[in-house]
């Protein structure tokens, strides 16, 4: 069986009403305290056996962050966040190596049925030694369980090819000259406030190192996972793609249902070199807290890449049904000339679901250009909002930007905001942005039924069928599964 | 097979359908002819069972069924195809997605077992070859950009492969050049028999020229104010509507 | 007469306080609106509103108050392109009755003799609108009866230059519709020397009533335009504007239209050309509030030299307004590499049963279509002035009264002159 049916067919079989991925799990956790404070952050660092460099980055970042002050100015609302109520390191406990499936903490691969990744690949991200086998269309898998990576399967493989992906937490071990150089050059650790809180706590996530004119074996994947009651999830993705190298990474994410918020603040950084490109696609399917809007992830992430040099290209495909707000805006520095950026986005939003997404482009290099497909459905008593930044800075003659921004709104108690930014310095830059806002036309919904749809088939039809432009971006095997992902997202908000 | 007694219906609370007397028996084709504004498109819409129309008093039924109690859905399940006078487009929808989807929601009502993608592409090619249609009509997207003859001949395509009991073409013929209609004739020929039965609105005889006719009915003011065979048609195109408007 | 105190909101609210006992209307909400002002002061770019316009300039001069000027004005008006015909002149703010000539359908006053504060400004919001609120001593009372259709009326404002003293002045319009009662109404401003102009405008328009109001801002190049405008119409009824924007060293002209009745329109086209260091922002927000209402923007900006253009759209539609149908396009000329220009057309909306969209574009002459011209024999100069007129005209198009378009492009063709100049 196809990996992508099989881990369809798993996810399907997991359906019942609500939510779907909310289970929670009972493994043996090793838990810091709850709070801030240097004392967690030396702890973490501690725990990590880092190099006294990424200690002292990390309190400088610490430093910085309690100067600065939670931004307020997206449309969301909601209670205020008390920091020192988190625990900050949460990670499983970890135990030899297991010789066979039978030796794995049963618990832990039940996740990783749960979560829907294939058997061989459950066996391998379990640490089953020997278990690195091949078959068809293999995607490498770094989980993140809370804070921590667990396991990283297809090394070896990767390995041959020159490519490294790991936890971020071995690469500062192992390749600490290539952490050193990039990490916080492209998201600084005083960017932003959740960035800053990131910087101080991160605790693990994924590297990967393409090298020069690599075409990397695999598509790369990272599940992400919240599992821990009031821990808060700072992962950290670094990507760099050496000249002239090719990469497709995916991201996953998934939390257990609960009645308190988590928060979820990660960073993302790509360097892409000359020629280079990566495809960083995500679908992000945090719990968005249920129908009167109890609990649900605060998802406040900062992503970003840089396109550093000469036609180097990163392209953002973003699949977000859930999390009760998601504040995430997938960015592109365009500083080589003739470097390109994309972003791809699909943001649903149902019951009291918030989003405030979308993009910046900054142009800075010659001939850059950029393209920008936002897709925003709300229903229920949601608001869904994109918001974007086209920026054109005087060096960057010829640079070109198209944006395309549609909203559909489903029922009337939901709201559909499009606040895009274009900054035009240069004469030459050819800048162009159409949005538009409607409902699924009643014509349409019965045209489907009088053929036999039911009508939420019509408008799960209808809606992939908007959404087309941006799916048709998603590796095959994110694709159907976020298909199947906006139906589930909207049952219940027609009818 | 369909039994429509004493049917009114109402439009933002205009009285369109007026006391409409049908019955259509299985295996016949009947032609409902009519001004405009007599209420046939509202008529189609009814029996297919959109919102925006109440029914006001009457019975219609199915195979002996409740027709007007069942959803949408239900209706196309039970074996009812309308052939829309605008087609509506769907964007972003795939045209083969679309009548796969289509189909196999109406084969799961029916307790069949529903088509993978190999099988059903091998029945939609079959259809397309038999409707001369040009192959790529099954990848764009339901409707949209197709010419106004495109989007019938589409209608046509969608009724060969869901093979419906009864069918009613609302007007398929408006707009359709001569070479058009005669597709549109051979696809509703194609599927007469002994299963099939038909409802064929049209405001000119000349489809009829092509779909010939069991029995003609004459629509006027919400009423069938006369029925005839197919010579009906005839005097219809000779003498126009003008004297059956008072009749109602 | 007081003189100049301290620069910025200070020196406002200083003259505020030697003035409050003599101004006419409402003291009380004079006293509100000075203490919004004194709360928050001038708004700058890190209010979100005003992120891409600074006032800094207008904040770090000093302005005077007008004095009552010996100057008749006549030179000043015979530069702005004034129709024969009914109009209403203001001379350094204060109405001019010897420059003007009286309309005989329209009920017209001078907020001096009313002193009546409308309920549509929100000084409470705006700060501009509550630095007017507390200092405006006059301006135009204009009222259509029902049912009359009131033909053409000029509103114009001039400014004096008295050098080394600038001058500030905060003129309070209000415009009434009665039922089905029809206006098209031509507003000009222009003046000379350096000076701050700062009205605010209330436009209500009743029940099938249509005010058409085209508004020529040709302010001084080294003056100061912040205007705005708050239109609300009822029941069937349309406020169609088109706003020309083409003086000023900083200007903003700021719309707010509020569609309060069912099938109620409103269009708000516009266009800017702006050359040299000027900075124009064109600000508007149209508000659905009723179901079935439609609203068109068509705004063009022509950018030249180091000039900066500014456009904000906002298109609010509440839960109520169902059937809403919106559209905008902002479009961008940008004619020298130092230009620059900054777009946020905005769409706010919150019922479902709606069809809005909005586009924006920016680019630079087409190359094409200009060798094209080239080609056929036409200078390159001239090529590009009637690349930049076609440019326009889809905005100009749109005012539909002939010599009121033709007044415009006499003022875009005096505009093209002192590019080439």
């Amino acid at each position: 069986m196809p990996v992508e049916t099989e881990t369809l067919e798993t996810v399907q079989s997991l359906t019942q009403s609500g939510y779907k991925w909310g289970f929670e799990t009972d493994i043996e956790m090793d838990l810091a305290p709850k709070g801030l404070n240097e004392g967690i952050i030396r702890l973490i660092s501690e725990r990590k056996g880092e190099p006294a460099w990424l200690l002292e980055w990390r309190l400088k970042a610490f430093a910085a962050w309690q100067t600065m002050r939670e931004p307020h100015w997206s449309k969301a609302h909601y209670p205020p966040i008390d920091y020192q109520d988190l625990h900050y390191y949460a990670a499983p406990k970890r135990k030899p190596g297991p010789k066979s499936l039978d030796e794995v903490d049963p618990e832990l691969l039940k996740v990783y049925e749960k979560l829907g990744i294939p058997l061989k690949e459950r066996a391998i991200l379990a640490g089953v030694e020997g278990a690195d086998g091949s078959f068809p269309n293999p995607v490498a898998v770094d989980a993140v369980f809370d804070s921590v990576s667990v396991a990283t399967t297809f090394r070896k493989t990767l390995e041959k090819a020159g490519v490294i992906f790991c936890p971020i937490s071995e690469a500062v071990h192992e390749v600490p000259e290539l952490v050193q150089k990039y990490l916080g050059s492209v998201v600084p650790a005083s960017d932003n406030f959740f960035a800053a809180l990131n910087s101080a706590v991160f605790t693990d996530g994924s590297f990967v190192y393409i090298p020069k004119g690599v075409r990397c074996p695999m598509e790369l994947s990272t599940y992400f996972r919240i599992n821990a009651r009031n821990t808060g999830q700072f992962e950290r993705t670094l990507i760099i793609a050496d000249d002239a190298s090719h990469v497709s990474y995916l991201e996953g994410c998934t939390a257990p249902q609960r009645d308190e918020n988590q928060l979820h603040a990660a960073v993302v950084e790509l360097v892409a070199l000359d020629d280079a490109q990566i495809k960083y696609s995500t679908v992000q399917n945090w719990y968005p807290g249920d129908a009167e809007g109890r609990g649900g992830i605060y998802n406040f992430v900062t992503k970003r890449g840089a396109c550093r040099g000469k036609r180097s290209k990163i392209s953002w495909t973003q699949v977000e049904t859930g999390s009760a707000i998601t504040w995430k805006y997938p960015s592109c520095v365009l500083q080589g000339d003739d470097s390109v950026g994309e972003f791809y986005s699909v943001a649903v939003t149902n019951n009291r679901q918030q989003a405030d997404t979308g993009t910046k482009m900054i142009h800075i290099g010659r001939n850059t250009s950029s393209t920008i497909v936002s897709k925003g459905i709300s229903a229920g008593h949601s608001d869904n909002t994109y918001r974007g930044l086209v920026r054109v800075l005087p060096r960057a003659s010829g640079a070109r930007n198209f944006t395309q921004c549609d909203s559909l709104l489903i029922g009337d108690q939901c709201g559909a905001h499009t606040v895009p930014y274009i900054e035009s310095r240069n004469a030459t830059a050819k800048v162009e942005h159409e949005a538009t806002t409607s409902k699924i036309a009643d014509d349409q919904l019965f045209y489907c039924r009088q053929r036999g749809l039911s009508q939420e088939d019509a408008v799960g039809l209808l809606v992939n069928g908007f959404c087309k432009d941006v799916l048709k971006e998603l590796p095959m095997e994110f694709a159907v599964e976020a298909q199947k992902l906006l139906a589930v997202s909207l049952e219940g908000s027609v009818g | 097979m369909l039994e429509i007694r004493n049917l009114s219906a109402s439009v933002d609370g205009a009285a369109i359908l007026n006391g409409i007397d049908l019955a259509v028996p299985r295996g016949e084709v009947h032609a409902i002819m009519g001004p405009n504004g007599s209420g046939k498109s509202t008529l189609s819409y009814v029996l297919s069972g959109r919102e925006d129309y109440e029914v006001t008093g009457g019975t219609v039924l199915f195979e002996g069924r409740d027709l007007l109690a069942m959803e949408p859905e239900a209706r196309a399940a039970a074996g009812l195809f309308l052939a829309f006078q605008y087609p509506v487009e769907l964007p972003g929808v795939g045209n083969a997605n679309f009548m796969r989807t289509a189909l196999n929601a109406v084969r799961r009502a029916r307790g069949e077992e529903e088509l993978d993608a190999v099988q059903f592409l091998k029945i939609a090619r079959a259809a397309v070859k038999q409707l001369a249609m040009p192959d790529d009509m099954l990848k764009r997207n339901v409707n949209v950009g197709f010419s106004g003859g495109e989007k019938k001949r589409n209608e046509m395509l969608q009724m060969a492969i869901l093979k419906p009991k009864l069918a009613i073409l609302d007007e398929t013929d408006s707009g359709l050049d001569i070479d058009a209609l005669k597709i549109v004739a051979e696809g509703v020929n194609a599927q007469r028999g002994p299963d099939f039965t038909a409802l064929v609105i049209t405001h000119y005889q000349r489809l009829l020229d092509h779909i010939v006719p069991d029995r003609v009915h004459v629509l006027a003011n919400g009423r069938i104010v006369r029925s005839g065979g197919p010579e009906l048609a005839h005097e219809l195109e000779a003498r126009g509507y003008a004297g059956f408007a008072d009749a109602a | 007469m007081n003189a100049v105190q301290a620069a910025g909101a200070a020196s406002f609210l200083g003259r505020f306080e030697g003035l409050r006992e003599r101004l006419p209307g409402d003291r009380e909400i004079r006293d509100r609106a000075a203490a919004a002002f004194r709360a928050g002061g001038f708004p700058t770019v890190r209010d979100e509103a005003w992120k891409y316009t600074s006032l800094r300039p207008v904040t770090e001069a000093s302005f005077y108050e007008p004095l009552l000027s010996v100057a008749d004005g006549g030179d000043l008006l015979a530069e702005l392109p004034v129709l024969d015909g009914p109009r209403l002149v203001f001379l350094d703010g204060r109405f001019r009755p010897q420059l003007s000539v009286l309309p005989e359908n329209i009920e017209v006053g001078t907020f001096a003799e009313t002193a009546v504060f409308g309920r549509l400004a929100r000084p409470d919001r705006d700060p501009l609108v509550a630095l007017n609120t507390m200092l405006t001593e006059d301006g135009a009372v204009i009222g259509v009866p029902d049912g009359v259709d009131a033909g053409l009326l000029q509103l114009v404002s001039i400014a004096t230059d008295v050098p080394g003293r600038a001058v500030a002045f905060h003129p309070r319009h209000c415009i009434r519709l009665g039922r089905g009662a029809r206006l098209m109404l031509l507003e000009m401003s222009g003046g000379g020397g350096t000076y701050l102009h700062n009205p605010v405008t209330e436009a209500y328009v009743a029940d099938g009533a249509v005010l058409v109001h085209v508004r020529l801002q040709d302010e001084s190049r080294t003056a100061y335009h912040l205007s705005t405008l708050y239109a609300e119409v009822a029941r069937g009824g349309t406020y169609d504007s088109f706003n020309l924007n083409l003086g000023a060293r900083v200007a903003r002209t700021e719309v707010h239209a509020r569609l309060k009745g069912e099938r109620s329109a409103t269009h708000l086209n516009g266009a800017q050309m702006l050359g040299g260091t000027q900075h124009g922002d064109f600000t508007t927000i149209v508000s659905h509030d009723a179901p079935s209402c439609a609203s068109r923007q068509t705004v063009k900006n022509v950018l030249s030299g180091r000039a900066r253009g500014v456009f904000q759209g906002k298109i609010e539609v509440a839960r109520a307004a169902q059937k809403t149908d919106g559209y905008q396009m902002n479009q961008a000329l940008l004619l020298s590499p130092e230009a620059e220009i900054d777009s946020k057309p905005q769409l706010e909306i919150y019922a479902d049963d709606v069809k809005c969209s909005h586009g924006a574009t920016v680019g630079e002459l087409d190359a094409e279509q200009l060798f094209y011209l080239r080609s056929r024999g036409i200078p390159e100069a001239e090529a590009r002035s009637i690349l930049v007129r076609a440019f326009l005209t889809e905005a100009l198009d749109a005012i539909g009264d002939d010599t009121v378009r033709a007044s415009l492009d006499r003022a875009v063709d005096a505009w093209w002159g002192k590019q080439a100049a």
